[in-house]
Order: structure tokens, then sequence, then C-alpha cells
């Protein structure tokens, strides 16, 4: 025994976790092991689960409705992450060039604030067929009124455009807070050469921001991949399977047809596509704080 | 010449700012002004900016402020509403679980930050791989487990997965107590104090912004929670707004839903919100940098 001098604070440290490491435990890795349990058993929650093998993965790979809640869940990360992103970018590039109004800044952050159930409602009826003030304005255009969430074509990119809209202020803020730390001589500098702003935020903004933008991006993705409450409220999946992304299906094999193994091996395979993008994450946390130091 | 170009940039630059704005403040404008409708008027009156015959009865109806046949009068389905008790609902939800969660989490970032035990630094990482676990793996176990311990329908069942800890806070509260300068610790183990007296006395006040930080991220991400509160507290009792709104949407008729008491109930779960903007709105914006919150 090599006796230390150093302190040993470890009935203290049993007590400071104690509260944490029980919360870790039981809703975390417990939870997580019985998932995996699940994932190879038959279980309905009121049978006991009997073990199946990978019999539900099986049944996944050939499952038709699943591959179109990963088609539909891409199609909206993709049509949301890329508005988002571009808005957020330019709304971001704008404040930082314009202003630094906590005021204005409070006001952008205010649809994040909100509820997703909250902004699911507020957009039913903004873009609802009949009463819709959307609508009001499509048919000021002598147009015919669009069925927002009834009409196949258009009840994903409404959905996308909805969250869009409640994300872009936050997702904004965040950029902008990165480009507060881009030395402002640089843009003196280049003002002086007589750089226009176009010029300026090709050359200085974006490539100081890249670090930050690509954290954004990828923490976004995480989110959207995760979309529920909006559909929830709007669209419910439909019309037929346009949006049933892959969370609402899981939900749905969970809860209304009580396919707790089906729904447990689902979302593992979810827990792996978002696994991959958190190691991602990570990975650039690591990097970004070394590029902005 | 350059300076002629330049302001009229910032002229496009603020027009194009102000149809951000309008943008983002307009839906919300027109909650409250058809919260503010009478349903009859929802076909008649339905493009000017301000209510022909403002009225407050969508508010009191789902409030639970009138009789029955009132809140049918006024377009309601007849479904008993009780806005007023779900918000309490989702404020106590949301006060238990940032108050609790955020001092757990600091204690445990606290010990992790500055006790020596042995194991720290394994645990602390087994935490935090717990960052990379997505919502929805833990989300049916719990819920089979929550429903176990009977807490279906209770308030302890709703916030049991969040009240005691999220890794993200353990990870933030860490970091900050890390750069916290050691020599008033020391100063304060001179004193004749241990690890708690130090962590209450000094370590704690020492950290208000980030504790409040932490604390405000927690309750906004708690008052937007939908699905799990959906999960467990269906019952009338224990409605949280969110899970309430989508209970209101779905008593509408398919048809025609109400939507001037469903636009006053919306308006009422935007109202803490509001509120909670108008006094730490600058701090909440502030807080807002990467290496904050998700």
């Amino acid at each position: 025994m090599i006796s230390t001098k150093r302190r040993d604070d470890r009935r203290a440290a049993w007590w400071f976790l104690l509260p944490v490491l029980a919360g870790f435990a039981i809703f975390y890795g417990y939870p997580a092991a019985r998932g995996i349990w699940y994932s190879v058993t038959d279980y309905s929650m009121l049978n006991t689960p009997s073990y199946v093998g990978v019999d539900n993965y099986a049944k996944l790979v050939r499952d038709d409705q699943f591959w179109n809640a990963l088609l539909v869940t891409g199609w909206y990360v993709i049509l949301n992450i890329g508005s988002q992103t571009l808005l957020a970018l330019g709304i971001a590039a704008l404040m930082h060039r314009l202003t630094r109004s906590v005021v204005l800044r409070a006001t952008l952050l205010l649809p994040w604030l909100v509820p997703n159930v909250t902004v699911g409602l507020l957009w039913l009826f903004l873009l609802d067929t009949n009463l819709g003030f959307v609508n009001h304005l499509v048919r000021a255009f002598d147009m015919q009124p669009i069925g927002f969430f009834t009409d196949a074509t258009w009840a994903m990119p409404s959905v996308a455009a909805i969250n869009t809209w409640a994300y872009t202020g936050y997702t904004a803020l965040l950029l902008y807070a990165g480009m507060l730390q881009i030395p402002q001589y640089l843009y003196e500098g280049a003002s002086i050469d007589g750089a226009g702003e176009w010029r300026m935020f090709r050359r200085i903004t974006l490539p100081l921001l890249r670090p930050v933008l690509a954290l954004v991006l990828v923490v976004s993705l995480i989110g959207s991949f995760q979309i529920f409450d909006t559909i929830a409220v709007t669209t419910r999946g439909g019309p037929v399977s346009a949006t049933r992304a892959i969370y609402y299906y899981i939900y749905q094999q969970a809860f209304t047809y009580f396919h707790m193994g089906y729904a447990a091996a689902a979302a593992i395979c979810l827990a792996l596509i978002l696994g991959v993008l958190t190691a991602i994450q990570m990975r650039l946390l690591r990097a970004s704080r070394s590029d902005l130091a | 010449m350059t300076r002629k170009q330049l302001s009229a940039g910032r002229v496009l630059g603020w027009l194009a700012m102000t149809v951000v704005v309008v943008a983002t403040v307009f839906p919300f404008w027109w909650m409250v002004r058809t919260a503010l409708t009478p349903a009859a008027d929802l076909y008649t009156d339905n493009t000017s900016l301000l209510p022909d015959h403002p009225t407050l009865i969508n508010f009191l109806r789902v409030l639970g402020l009138t009789t029955e046949a009132e809140a049918r009068a006024a377009g309601g389905s007849g479904a008993r509403l009780n806005f007023a008790a779900y918000l309490l609902n989702s404020i106590i939800y949301c006060g238990l679980i940032a108050v609790v969660q955020t001092l757990f989490c600091a204690m445990a970032g606290y010990a992790f930050a500055r006790l020596r035990f042995p194991g720290r630094d394994l645990v602390f990482g087994i935490l935090i791989a717990a960052l990379m676990v997505p919502p929805i793996f833990t989300l049916l176990p719990n819920f089979i487990l929550v429903k176990d311990l009977g807490l279906i329908n209770t308030m302890a069942g709703m916030v049991a997965p969040t009240i005691l800890m999220t890794p993200f806070a353990v990870f933030f509260l860490r970091q900050f107590f890390l750069s916290l300068p050691r020599d008033v610790e020391e100063a304060a183990i001179l004193d004749g104090n241990g690890p708690w007296g130090i962590f209450w006395r000094i370590a704690l006040p020492m950290s208000r912004g980030p504790l409040i930080t932490i604390g405000l991220t927690t309750t906004v991400w708690a008052w937007k929670d939908f699905l799990w509160p959906l999960l467990i507290g269906r019952g009338e009792d224990n409605r949280l707004v969110t899970v309430a709104l989508g209970v209101f949407l779905q008593q509408s008729p398919n048809t025609q839903p109400d939507w001037t008491g469903l636009m006053a109930a919306s308006t009422l779960s935007v109202l803490p919100v509001l509120v909670l903007l108008l006094f730490v709105g600058k701090r909440l914006v502030q807080s807002l940098n990467f290496t904050g919150s998700k």
C-alpha cells in the first residue's frame, strides 16, 4: 500500500452523485438494456415478452411502411434543414452587419419558445383550406385554395415550413453568436480594401464561421430526425402515409397497435442513425473549441 | 460614393429584417386576433387585422369560466375545458424539473470537477455517453417502467425521467465549476469547511449565471414537452397545456375545428413564455452561444 497525502472525498462524492447516478441507472441504463431486450421479443404490453430472435428486424427490412417512414423523414430533413440553415445564415449575417439589438433578438427567439403543439395549431389554422389566412391570400391572386395538409404533395413541405418558421430564429441566434467571435478588424481592413458586403461574407464570415456552422447543422439535423409534435397535431401521418415520419411510425406501432417489440427494434434502428450523427457532433464540438480558441 | 452604396445596402438590409420580423410576429398576431373573434364571425370577418366584434368569450370558455350552454353557444363542442388548471399543471411541471434537476446536476457537476474519488473519470465518461442515446430509445421502456410502478396519470410519473438528471446539464455545469478559481475554495477549506460547505457557500453562489442559464433552458424545453406527458398524463387532472391543446383539437368535429377556442387556448399557452421573455429575455438571448445549450 502506498500511503498518499491526496485528499479522498469518496464519501462526500457518493452523496453528491447519488441523485444523478440513480436517475441515470433507472431512466437511462435500465431502459436502454430493456429496450434492446424488447427488440428481440414479441411483446404487446399485455403478455410477457417472448423471445423471437431477430424476427422483428427481419420484418422491419421487409416492411414497406418502415422504409416509407425513413424516406419521408429524409425528405422532411432535407426540406427543413436546407431552408432553415440558409434562412438563419442570412438573418444572422444581416443582424451581424446591422444591429446588436436585444429586443430584435428576443423577438426572433419567440417562435422557439412556444411549444411545437401551439406552433402546429397556429399554422393548422393559418394554412386551413377554407378559413386559413394564407389561402385568403392565395384566393386574392385568383388561384385555387391549396390543401396544405390534405394534399399529399403539399403536406410534408407544409410541415417542414412550419418547423422552419419555429426554429430559424433560434438557429440564427446561434450562428450570430458565432459571428460575434470573428474579430471586427478583419471587416474594417477588408472594407478599406474596397470589399463589398457579399465579398466580406464569402471571404471572412463563412470561412471563419465554419466550425460553428457545422456544429449547428449537426445539432439541428439530430433534432430534425425526431420530428413528432408538429405531425401529431397537423397531419397525424396523413394524407395516407405522406407525413408518417419515423418517430410517428414508432409511436403508432407502440401505442396504437401495441407492437412493443417491433417498435423497440425500429427505435434501435433510428438510434443507430442518430448515434452516428451524435458521434459526428462530438467530434465537431471538440474541433470547434480548438478552432475558436 | 461608397458611403451612399453602403447606406442603400443598409436600407435594403433593414427592409429584409422587417420582413423577417413581420413573418415572425404575424402568426401570433393572427392567433390573438382570432381568439378575440366571436365564432360566428369566422366566415364573414376573416381578413381584417382587427376583429369587427372583439370578445373575451373564447378565453372565458377555455378557462372553464362559463356554463356549458354559454360555451356551446360560443362555438364550443360542450366538452369540459379548464385551461387554468392545465396552465398550473404545466407551471408546476416546469418548475419542479427546472429547480430539482438543476440542483442535482450542479451537485454532480461539482463532484466531477472538484472532488477526488476513484473511478471519477470513468463514471463521468459513462454519463456523457448517455448524451448519445436518443430519447426514443428509452421512451418505450420508460413508459413500461412508469406503468409498472403505477405512476400513469401522476405528476410523479411525468417528471420522473427528467427530474433527477440530464447528461447535458451535468456536463455543462462541470465545465463551469472547472473554471472557478481554486484559491477561494482553498481558503474555505482552511476555515474548516467540508465539501458540502464549500459547495453551498462558495461554489453555488459563484455560479449564479450558469445555473440560471441551465434552469431557463430546462424550463423552456419542459414547457414544450409533449410526447412524454401525452403518454403519461392524459388524464384530466394532470394534463399539461400541450397535451390539453392536442386533446382539445381532437375533440373538435373533423368538419370544423373550434378555431376561436383553439386560438384562445393557444394564446394562453404562449402567455407564460412571453412573461419569461419580458423578465429574462436579455439573459436568455445572451445565453445562446455555442458553449451553450442544445
